[in-house]
């Protein structure tokens, strides 16, 4: 039985893995575009190709300030948001509640559908704007919104809501109270909320898809690399994309052992 | 907390980004070009039913395939030492992390006439495989896309299950076989349900899987509404009422979803 599962638990790892594995040594073959799966030799030419594409440089450009800006922005109204959310009454709790999860229930195609509708309707009625940066960032914003929320609510929920008002009875002003009492108390929440918002953001193909007009993301980029078929400069793209997440989650992983570790020393010294 | 105006920005926002397109989108299903009600458009998706019929066949088919090789893992993981279970877990979420894109295109490379797999079979001697632009080429690729959010609820839940409740089942005379179907299984209902939900929904509603390892025949509805906004067949009243088609759809598939899950456990493993 033990031997088994193990068999089973490297089968379906091996069918995760190969083809990222494949894609990772391909990116480093000699080749020419039209046999890009036979190996042909050592070579870092496809990165080389890569660094010097000045359209995949500009998509890396916007894909990152929209994700910080609907990071940031997202953050800030989820979390206004939750904090009037959670004040509210169980009725109109209930009903925006629906509305926050119409976008995580809906299919992505739909909610990028929707959006479009609304900016071209917009875009027409000012005079033929075209759909860009802004209206990326708007759609963003929007997708992002949900998760903030239901990562801050449940720390709100975990709070003792009476901290705030003895804040304000010992002469915090609401604003002071607010800084001071119960953005440190459900701080976790944000940053879990921020990080989601920011890596949805990057990720995101399909409602990017429908409202760019033509600008370009680097998941949009992607995407008309592998409609040309040309190219194993995807496949070094796809390894330094990979390379770096798997760092950053090594980091993450590492630093979150460490608080555990941490952690466990303190109650056993309590 | 009398702070209720907070969420005053937010109400504007999302009426504006989620309320507001969603009427576009009922208007202009029910709309011709020059903005006079019609039932044209609606009925004119009862013309696409092969296309909404192979759509939810091949997510079905992706999601049951993804809930029979899943169980088992996220059953193994769930039984393992904790500190192995962290970086299992972590094994699993790693590929999801990768655009999935580039996770499709890793798959074209493979399944090409003249690609690995068939480079592979030709140095053994044997013949070559059609495999790309096929039906289970659109499967696999569901399947090896999504199989995360099936995992990854299910092994949320069987990790949290009380472990006392299995021995008891042992204890009073139960087989391997009756554990499982008796306790097991349906103790890990909600995060059965939360797995299909989660796999079946980006499933059924893909464009671009379909697209790139289906090649033109296989169809499925995500691409129809492609074409009606920004391909070839321009006629955004049509999409509209195929969007509206698949979004009431997939409400019903997720109310009948429901009525499995008795409402006692709240989701369980929505943990992304």
């Amino acid at each position: 039985m033990k031997t088994l599962s193990k068999i089973y638990t490297f089968l379906v790892f091996l069918f995760l893995y190969a083809p990222i594995f494949v894609l990772i040594v391909f990116s480093f073959n000699n080749s020419t575009t039209m046999s890009r799966s036979v190996w042909s030799g050592f070579s870092f030419k496809w990165y080389a190709q890569l660094i010097q594409d000045g359209m995949l440089l500009n998509a890396l450009r916007n894909t990152l300030i929209i994700a910080v800006v609907a990071a940031i922005v997202s953050t800030v109204l989820g979390t206004a948001a939750a904090i009037g959310i959670n004040g509210m009454n169980k009725w109109m709790k209930r009903m925006v509640m629906n509305v926050t999860n119409l976008p995580m229930v809906n299919p992505d195609i739909v909610t990028g559908v929707s959006l479009m509708l609304l900016f071209v309707f917009v875009a027409k009625s000012m005079g033929n704007i075209s759909l860009g940066m802004f209206s990326l960032i708007l759609a963003h914003i929007t997708f992002c919104l949900p998760y903030v929320i239901l990562s801050v609510m449940p720390k709100l929920r975990q709070m003792d809501s009476h901290l705030y008002e003895a804040a304000q009875d010992l002469g915090c002003s609401p604003v002071l109270a607010f800084f001071k009492v119960v953005l440190p108390e459900i701080l976790p929440g944000v940053v879990t909320g921020m990080i989601m918002a920011f890596t949805l953001s990057i990720d995101d193909f399909v409602i990017s898809y429908f409202t760019s007009g033509t600008t370009q993301t680097l998941p949009i980029f992607i995407y008309s690399m592998t409609r040309k078929r040309i190219s194993p400069e995807i496949n070094a793209l796809s390894t330094l994309l990979f390379g770096t997440i798997m760092v950053l989650l090594i980091i993450v992983n590492f630093r979150q052992s460490k608080d555990k570790k941490a952690e466990e020393n303190l109650m056993e010294e309590a | 907390m009398k702070a209720k105006s907070a969420a005053a920005p937010y109400a504007v926002w999302m009426s504006i980004f989620i309320i507001v397109p969603m009427v576009l989108v009922v208007i202009f299903a029910f709309t011709d070009k020059n903005g006079a009600f019609t039932f044209k458009n609606i009925a004119e998706v009862g013309q696409y039913s092969n296309v909404f019929l192979r759509s939810i066949w091949l997510g079905a088919l992706a999601t049951v395939i993804s809930l029979v090789l899943g169980y088992p893992l996220a059953y193994i993981i769930s039984h393992i030492g904790a500190r192995r279970q962290n970086m299992m877990v972590m094994l699993v979420m790693l590929p999801m992390w990768m655009n999935f894109l580039l996770r499709t295109y890793a798959w074209m490379t493979l399944l090409e006439d003249n690609g690995i797999i068939n480079n592979l079979l030709a140095s053994f001697g044997m013949g070559k495989l059609h495999l790309i632009n096929t039906q289970g080429a659109v499967v696999l690729g569901m399947v090896y896309n999504y199989i995360p959010y099936m995992i990854l609820p299910l092994y949320s839940v069987l990790t949290k299950m009380d472990s006392s409740v299995v021995e008891a089942a042992q204890d009073l005379g139960a087989s391997q076989a009756q554990v499982f179907s008796k306790v097991i299984f349906p103790l890990s209902m909600p995060g059965v349900i939360s797995g299909i939900t989660m796999v079946f929904v980006p499933a059924v509603s893909t464009f671009i899987i379909s697209k790139m390892l289906g090649g033109g025949a296989n169809l499925m509805i995500g691409d129809l509404i492609d074409m009606q906004f920004l391909g070839s067949a321009y006629n955004p009243n049509l999409g509209s009422a195929i969007s509206l088609v698949l979004m009431v759809l997939i409400l019903i598939c997720m109310g009948i979803m429901n009525q499995f899950d008795d409402g006692e456990s709240n989701g369980g493993g929505m943990m992304i």
